[in-house]
């Protein structure tokens, strides 16, 4: 039981991570990782939701009629996502400002709704659960992976605090502006996906079409 | 007629839901390897945008804005903060509907798009397009106008990603890159490509 457990939350690290491989949740990797501080309280909100959604969903998953399924857990999700709202307006209203549309959009964080579908649905609230909590770390892994290089490579800082001395400050960096845009996030995104698979080979996708080899000797 | 015209010009080039806010980046990664499966999908989100725009506006309108139960008695009650929970129950709803009319009249297109249907309900797009349409105060006829124009505009960006992507098989991707990862500096490249529109004023 612990052993799987453990095999369950370990998994979705970089084995079977929900963005670099089975590729749910870009939308927020995108949106939110232009500083470290919003990705790390967003990898925790989306965390927090995750597991409680899925464990919730699990546990009544055999009173739910298929054909409607989609609206239950939608509103479970929704449900849990005001709470996360209400308790970051209540204990930290600064942070909630900063986040305060990202934090709605974790309703339509397709992690979430591809974990109920995929996972809740057919296994008892406890693995269920920790299932949630394994795909939000990684979820959370790669969402501060790509903060860092975008906080650092853009503004020089990390968590808000200046790391290396910038060119307007007398330093000798000068912040790269592309990387606070949108498409750098997806150029770091798709370089931490060679670097990943690079690493794990068997992740690698076998290409559609195979390029025929020409030998030196055939041409000549 | 010419500011609903505008209206559909900037919603499809100018902010492109896809490529200028990367919202529905799930599906657009995940169903762009196929031009007619791009297609259906297109399809099937300007489908569910043109329906739950208008609808979502109805009730935000009549039901939830700060003094919409006027017409009720209740003038004073302000029902906004129900808003996300009601927006998505409509969206959930159509979403389910259009996905038993599929299986039952185009089994084919439904066995493509496999688990993405039920996935167009957590397409940030949807969602996405409704709250610009509170957050711009649209009024009914301009809200379907931008339903159908943001849904529109999407169908284009996944139909021209799916395009480049056939093409690209043919070419020699580190094994690495291969599949998902050449996906995301592709898109990363259209996404530059449609930055310039953005200077654009109608």
């Amino acid at each position: 039981m612990a052993n799987q457990i453990k095999k369950t939350v370990t998994d979705p690290l970089i084995d079977n991570n929900p963005i670099t491989l089975q590729v749910l949740g870009v939308c927020s990797a995108l949106a939110v990782t232009t500083n470290m501080m919003a990705a790390f309280i967003m990898s925790i909100a989306l965390t927090t939701v995750c597991a409680f959604a899925s464990a919730a969903i699990s546990s009544i998953r055999n009173h739910i009629p298929a054909s409607i399924r989609i609206i239950v857990q939608m509103t479970i999700i929704a449900s849990l996502v005001i709470i996360v709202d209400q308790l970051l307006k209540a204990y930290a209203y600064e942070a909630s400002k900063q986040l305060s549309v990202f934090v709605g959009l974790i309703i339509t964080n397709c992690i979430v709704l591809g974990r109920a579908e995929a996972f809740a649905m057919k296994n008892p609230p406890v693995m269920s659960f920790f299932d949630g909590i394994g795909n939000g770390l990684g979820y959370s892994l790669i969402l501060l992976s790509v903060a860092f290089f975008r906080e650092l490579l853009g503004t020089g800082k990390l968590f808000g605090h200046q790391i290396v001395a910038v060119a307007s400050e007398g330093g000798w960096y000068i912040p790269n502006g592309l990387m606070l845009l949108p498409p750098s996030a997806f150029f770091v995104i798709g370089l931490l996906i060679w670097a990943i698979r690079s690493w794990k080979k068997e992740q690698i996708e076998s290409p559609d079409y195979q390029i025929h080899q020409v030998h030196r000797t055939e041409v000549l | 007629m010419e500011h609903y015209l505008s209206l559909f010009v900037r919603a499809v080039f100018i902010e492109n839901l896809a490529l200028s806010f990367f919202l529905g980046m799930c599906t657009f990664l995940a169903v762009s390897k196929k031009i007619e499966t791009a297609l259906g999908l297109g399809i099937a989100v300007i489908l569910v945008q043109a329906i739950t725009v208008p609808a979502n506006n109805l009730i935000y309108q009549y039901l939830l804005k700060d003094g919409a139960l006027a017409w009720a008695g209740f003038p004073e009650v302000d029902l906004s903060f129900l808003g996300l929970i009601s927006y998505i129950g409509v969206i959930a709803a159509m979403v389910q509907i259009l996905e038993m009319a599929m299986d039952k009249y185009t089994p084919a297109l439904y066995n493509a798009l496999g688990i993405f249907l039920p996935l167009i309900t957590v397409n940030c797009a949807i969602l996405g397009g409704t709250l610009f349409m509170v957050e711009r105060d649209y009024n009914l006829a301009e809200s379907a106008v931008y339903g159908i124009g943001s849904g529109f505009g999407w169908a284009l960006a996944i139909t021209a990603i799916a395009g480049i992507r056939e093409k690209l098989k043919y070419s020699d991707v580190p094994d690495g890159l291969q599949g998902l990862g050449i996906t995301f500096i592709t898109a990363g490249l259209m996404a530059l490509g449609f930055m310039a529109f953005s200077g654009i004023q109608i």
